[in-house]
């Protein structure tokens, strides 16, 4: 008896979870016709189910468990009045909306969707044009950020948000998004151990992807191109950076990867070309640079100061104008086993690594460094010879900067 | 003057010296695109030959000329032709011959290897461009100093210094002034001291067109600002066309008034 009386219940339990289940549609026919109204109605766990038209809605909050999932991409237009939807709830999932219009203050972030202390969301599929922030996460953990495309049409720093913005949020997956055209395509703020994989960050007006105080991070597979800054990763600790492109990105500011109080970092396998730097390090530590492609930058690696025990080992370094440049003699990192593309060494015992170690940091890029304007100079004769003297009999830089075993032929 | 033009220019078509430089252009523009079929990478490779080399065999064929030819010279003086005609005939004749070595050794390989149809089309002619300027002004420079000095060492000597300086010591020299007033503002003062140096403006002109200008870092946009734009381009071409003329007004004056 008691047994059919607990199956009983838990039928019971399973019908009104069935009911509770329940799917909410929104459109311009249906009996609810805002999405605001249709997340009144729904109880929790329901499903939100908004129908192809455009829906002009701003502070949509979504104060319980819900998925708000889009058919054929509604447009949910904020007519520049602020922001659009705002999650203050766990379990939230956000799926196949066109947001445009997300209002402009110059005292309040406006997002097009931000998740308040809310845990376990998943935000994918979302379209985001005309927009101030797009996806901003504070406080909020163990979500999901997919394949989302968010087009800015930023124009400058001080009136435009950024793409996706985390801040204090820990274990946040974010992958497969498009962000192009804001201030900072991606932005981490003591938000630690987030995966960034396999994004695309182009055009923004700052960084493709900034770090701010996060730690044990990894961000691998991406492409950072043609940003105003490239990609900024600051005071940081434990970051693992691999298989990423970082293109284009020329400019008298431009970097492909700025380093700036790094410790502990691992950077493998990433391509860098054709950027005004490639690297620029400061004050970063222990860090490891191994079988990164260098191809057609201004320089490739710039250590500005107060960087100590790294390793380069296995990069290739092709056709850059400048190698390696510092700005004082000293120095605590080693460079071994690279392919250099100047290097004009021999390799008698044929075993693949030259026989004279390869200086990668020439004088010229010494002295552009202590006065950046003597660079009127580049590629002239007089420079040239400087150079090639230097290289013989070392005296500015510093002497056992060197990789003792160049390889003779590069890494494929 | 287009007969002593057409004599010396025949002439010098017809020498050794302009079939070496000749295939010299020549071979070196095709090896370059044979080791790298990248049209504008060719460009720039070309361009560290170009503004060293075109300058010296200018000043040195110059020279060279003048002294070898002095007897036909002296000859040609005494027939009723008009001084400045012989000069500048013999002047336009070298620069003519070299700029033509200079044009088809370069053109021939870059044509073959598809420059109408690449977008570098414009790189290059900016190249050949200063090229042929390069060797009107330093064969003139030459043909003022060899008018200047009877004796050929002195001569060739001064020719040699001359190439060094523009070449190599203005540059040092350039450099050593950026340093030592590195507190100032140094904007104008690059800018100023780059136009003055037909090499060095050679070289500016080429390096911004080329997307290497980023690397300038400020300065380049300083200078992008000034070269990149119409004015500052014809404002170099300016500069450029006084650093011929001026040369070809003091052989005249030079030759008008020396006493042979």
């Amino acid at each position: 008896m008691r047994k059919s009386l607990y199956l009983a219940f838990g039928f019971f339990l399973l019908f009104t979870w069935g009911v509770a289940a329940k799917t909410v549609e929104v459109c311009e026919s249906c009996p609810v016709k805002s999405i605001k109204g249709a997340i009144a109605l729904a109880k929790d766990y329901d499903t939100v189910l908004v129908k192809k038209g455009t829906y002009y809605e701003f502070d949509i909050l979504i104060d319980k468990p819900l998925t708000l999932k889009g058919e054929g991409y509604p447009i949910v237009d904020g007519q520049k009045k602020g922001e659009i939807i705002k999650i203050i709830s766990d379990n939230v999932t956000v799926d196949g909306l066109f947001i445009i219009n997300v209002g402009v203050s110059y005292t309040t972030d406006f997002a097009a969707i931000r998740v308040t202390k809310s845990e376990h969301f998943t935000i994918q599929n979302v379209v985001l044009e005309k927009l101030f922030f797009g996806i901003y996460l504070e406080k909020s953990s163990n979500g999901k950020v997919y394949h989302n495309k968010i087009i800015g049409d930023a124009k400058d720093e001080y009136n435009s948000g950024n793409g996706i913005q985390l801040w204090y949020s820990h274990y946040v997956d974010v992958s497969h998004n498009h962000v192009q055209g804001t201030r900072d395509g991606i932005y981490l703020e003591f938000s630690d151990n987030i995966t960034i994989t396999k994004n695309t960050s182009t055009k923004n007006l700052r960084y493709g992807l900034h770090f701010m105080f996060s730690d044990n991070d990894v961000y691998s597979q991406n492409t950072f191109e043609e940003n105003g800054a490239g990609v900024a990763v600051m005071f940081s600790r434990n970051i693992s950076m691999q298989n990423n492109t970082f293109r284009k990105n020329w400019g008298p500011a431009a970097y492909g990867m700025l380093l700036k109080e790094i410790n502990d970092a691992d950077i493998q396998n990433n391509t860098f070309e054709e950027n005004t730097v490639a690297i620029s390090i400061e004050g970063s530590n222990r860090i490891t640079y191994k079988d990164n492609d260098f191809i057609k930058n201004g320089w490739a690696i710039r250590v500005i100061g107060a960087c100590y025990t790294n390793i380069f080992v296995g990069n290739n370094f092709m056709n850059n104008s400048f190698d390696v440049s510092y700005n004082s003699k000293l120095n605590d990192n080693e460079f071994r086993s690279n392919y250099w593309s100047d290097y004009t060494g021999y390799d008698l015992d044929r075993d693949g690594t030259g026989d004279v170690p390869y200086r990668p940091v020439k004088l010229f890029s010494y002295i552009a460094n202590k006065t950046p304007e003597t660079i009127v100079l580049l590629r002239s004769l007089f420079m040239d010879i400087i150079d090639f003297s230097e290289k013989v009999s070392p005296v500015f830089t510093p002497d056992n900067l060197e990789d003792a075993q160049p390889l003779m032929k590069k890494r494929q | 003057m287009g007969k002593v033009l057409k004599y010396s220019f025949y002439d010098l078509v017809r020498s050794r010296w302009s079939y070496i430089y000749f295939l010299f252009y020549l071979a070196l523009g095709f090896v370059l695109l044979f080791l790298n079929s990248d049209l504008s990478k060719a460009v720039i490779t070309l361009m560290n030959i170009i503004i060293v080399l075109v300058p010296l065999i200018g000043t040195i064929f110059g020279t060279m000329y003048y002294y070898n030819s002095k007897e036909f010279t002296e000859l040609l003086l005494a027939q009723p032709i008009k001084r400045s005609h012989i000069f500048l005939g013999q002047y336009f004749g070298v620069a003519g011959s070299l700029s033509l070595s200079l044009a088809v050794g370069l053109g021939v390989p870059f044509m073959t290897y598809g420059l109408l149809r690449s977008n570098a089309i414009f790189d290059f002619s900016l190249l050949l461009g200063v090229g042929i300027f390069l060797t009107l002004i330093f064969t003139g420079l030459a043909f003022n100093i060899a008018i200047s000095n009877e004796n050929k060492i002195k001569g060739f000597g001064y020719a040699v210094l001359l190439w060094l300086f523009m070449a190599v010591i203005y540059d040092g020299i350039f450099l050593l002034s950026l340093i030592v007033f590195e507190e100032y503002p140094l904007d104008t003062f690059s800018m100023v001291a780059t136009t003055l140096n037909p090499i060095d403006l050679s070289r500016t002109l080429i390096l911004l067109k080329l997307d290497i200008s980023a690397l300038l870092g400020y300065t380049g946009a300083v200078f992008k600002r000034f070269f990149g734009t119409q004015l500052g381009f014809w404002v170099s071409m300016l500069v450029l066309v006084l650093w011929t003329l001026i040369p070809i007004l003091r052989l005249k004056y030079k030759a008008s008034r020396k006493d042979f």
